[in-house]
């Protein structure tokens, strides 16, 4: 299991906790999540911005 | 080999340098940054407070990191003077410096309407780093805070601070909140939820001046009456800087005026993010950047590139009653419709052919921008 950090806002994504209220379930891999997924906090689609692995 | 320079170590500074690295790893690179060159999240100061965020735990990568993972010389507290455009120099803080390439991505400086009264001068504006840790410390005695301008910036500020058990006033002459970003029934939306929390609107005035008194700060209002606070915030916009690129000759208008491949009237200057007039546009905001900085990234590494922006929606963190906002252009032709409404409304701007091109949701319909932003005809 990997964290990854929106390089724009700092958000924090733990694939061992998931984002289980924006559907995404406990366990998900980063790659697993959808395209047109963006960052909760800043709004930055995933295919717009880096995450990179902390 | 003379660098690429390039002026600003904000978002879009280093989302360019960011991108032009993915492609090319050799091609030198100078960064110049007033300040201390540290990378931090400029979204975060607005909603920082509550989430027990202090200054230095903003930042995301410190200088001397940054430097060393993107391959580039950094030169940190360094102020540039002059621009020599023929030749190709820069007159620093830290001496000449020559350059390739340009590239300009100074930001905006706070605009402050001036006021009257013997603490004018007191009021605080937060855009960057260090203005946030001199507000953060200001706050330490504060308990109630009034913020100049119920815009994005000023809405967040007030969810956050209120929130935090501050007593908050956003003073604003429009006549509801977010007015810049929303029509009027997706911006009343945020009325009651945000004065459930502590916020007290004063809308349709403005400050006109700011006087000590004994335990504070009496703001006197445009309509006469007044107000105590014990700080004073200014949110009201940023002025695009251009004051070096004006002095060095560049056209420029309300910003740096760059066409669709971010090149000034110089071809070997460059600009974007806040400082940046994009074909005629100021693009505020976080998306903007990022286009434009892939953009710029190809066009320095010799790829014929040129700037597309998407749909780009704005999220308002305000968490009392979240915004999503996909704007429409001041002069469109088109109205707005309520498609849905609850615990907040979902809006929708229809052009004359019945084509959706903007977007308005609030409270419970925020979390759909992404469906929502699929539905959007291009404009």
């Amino acid at each position: 299991m990997k964290v990854w950090q929106c390089v724009v806002c700092g958000f924090v994504y733990n694939e061992a906790d998931g984002l289980p209220e924006e559907g995404i379930a406990a366990g998900t891999a980063w790659a697993d999540i959808p395209a047109d997924w963006t960052c909760p906090d800043c709004g930055v689609a995933k295919a717009d911005f880096d995450m990179v692995e902390i | 080999m003379k660098p690429i320079i390039v002026l600003g170590s904000g978002l879009a500074g280093y989302t360019l340098v960011r991108e032009l690295r993915k492609l090319n790893r050799e091609i030198p690179i100078t960064l110049v940054s007033q300040d201390s060159g540290d990378y931090y999240s400029k979204p975060m100061l607005s909603n920082a407070f509550a989430q027990g965020k202090t200054p230095a735990g903003l930042v995301l990568t410190a200088a001397e990191a940054m430097a060393k993972q993107l391959n580039i010389t950094l030169l940190a507290n360094c102020r540039v003077n002059a621009i020599h455009r023929l030749s190709k120099q820069l007159d620093t803080s830290a001496g000449t410096l020559e350059y390739d390439r340009l590239v300009l991505a100074a930001g905006a400086d706070p605009i402050r309407i001036p006021l009257q009264g013997d603490a004018a001068d007191a009021v605080l504006s937060v855009n960057d780093l260090t203005d946030y840790a001199h507000f953060r410390d200001t706050l330490e005695t504060a308990t109630s805070i009034a913020i100049m301008g119920g815009g994005l910036i000023g809405c967040e500020f007030a969810n956050d601070l209120a929130a935090a058990g501050f007593k908050v006033t956003v003073i604003d002459p429009a006549p509801y909140p977010l007015a810049g970003l929303l029509p009027e029934q997706a911006g009343r939306q945020l009325l009651e939820p945000l004065s459930k929390i502590g916020v007290t609107w004063r809308f349709g005035t403005a400050v006109h001046s700011m006087d000590s008194s004994d335990t504070g700060y009496v703001l006197t209002l445009t309509d006469g009456t007044t107000l105590h606070a014990d700080l004073a915030l200014s949110a009201v916009g940023l002025r695009p800087r251009i004051q070096l690129a004006r002095d060095a000759g560049l056209d420029v208008n309300r910003g740096v005026k760059v066409d669709e491949q971010l090149r000034s009237s110089d071809e070997a200057i460059f600009a974007l993010g806040d400082c940046a007039e994009i074909t005629g546009r100021i693009l505020p905001y976080v998306l903007p950047i990022m286009q434009a900085g892939r953009a710029l990234a190809k066009v320095l590494n010799g790829e014929d590139a040129r700037v597309v922006f998407p749909y780009m929606p704005v999220v308002v963190k305000t968490p009392a009653h979240p915004v999503a906002v996909s704007p429409v252009a001041r002069d469109a032709t088109g109205s707005w419709q309520v498609l849905a409404s609850g615990q907040g409304i979902k809006m929708g701007f229809f052009n004359a052919q019945n084509e959706m091109t903007g977007f308005a949701m609030t409270g419970e319909f925020a979390a759909e921008r992404n469906e929502m932003t699929k539905l959007l005809v291009a404009a």
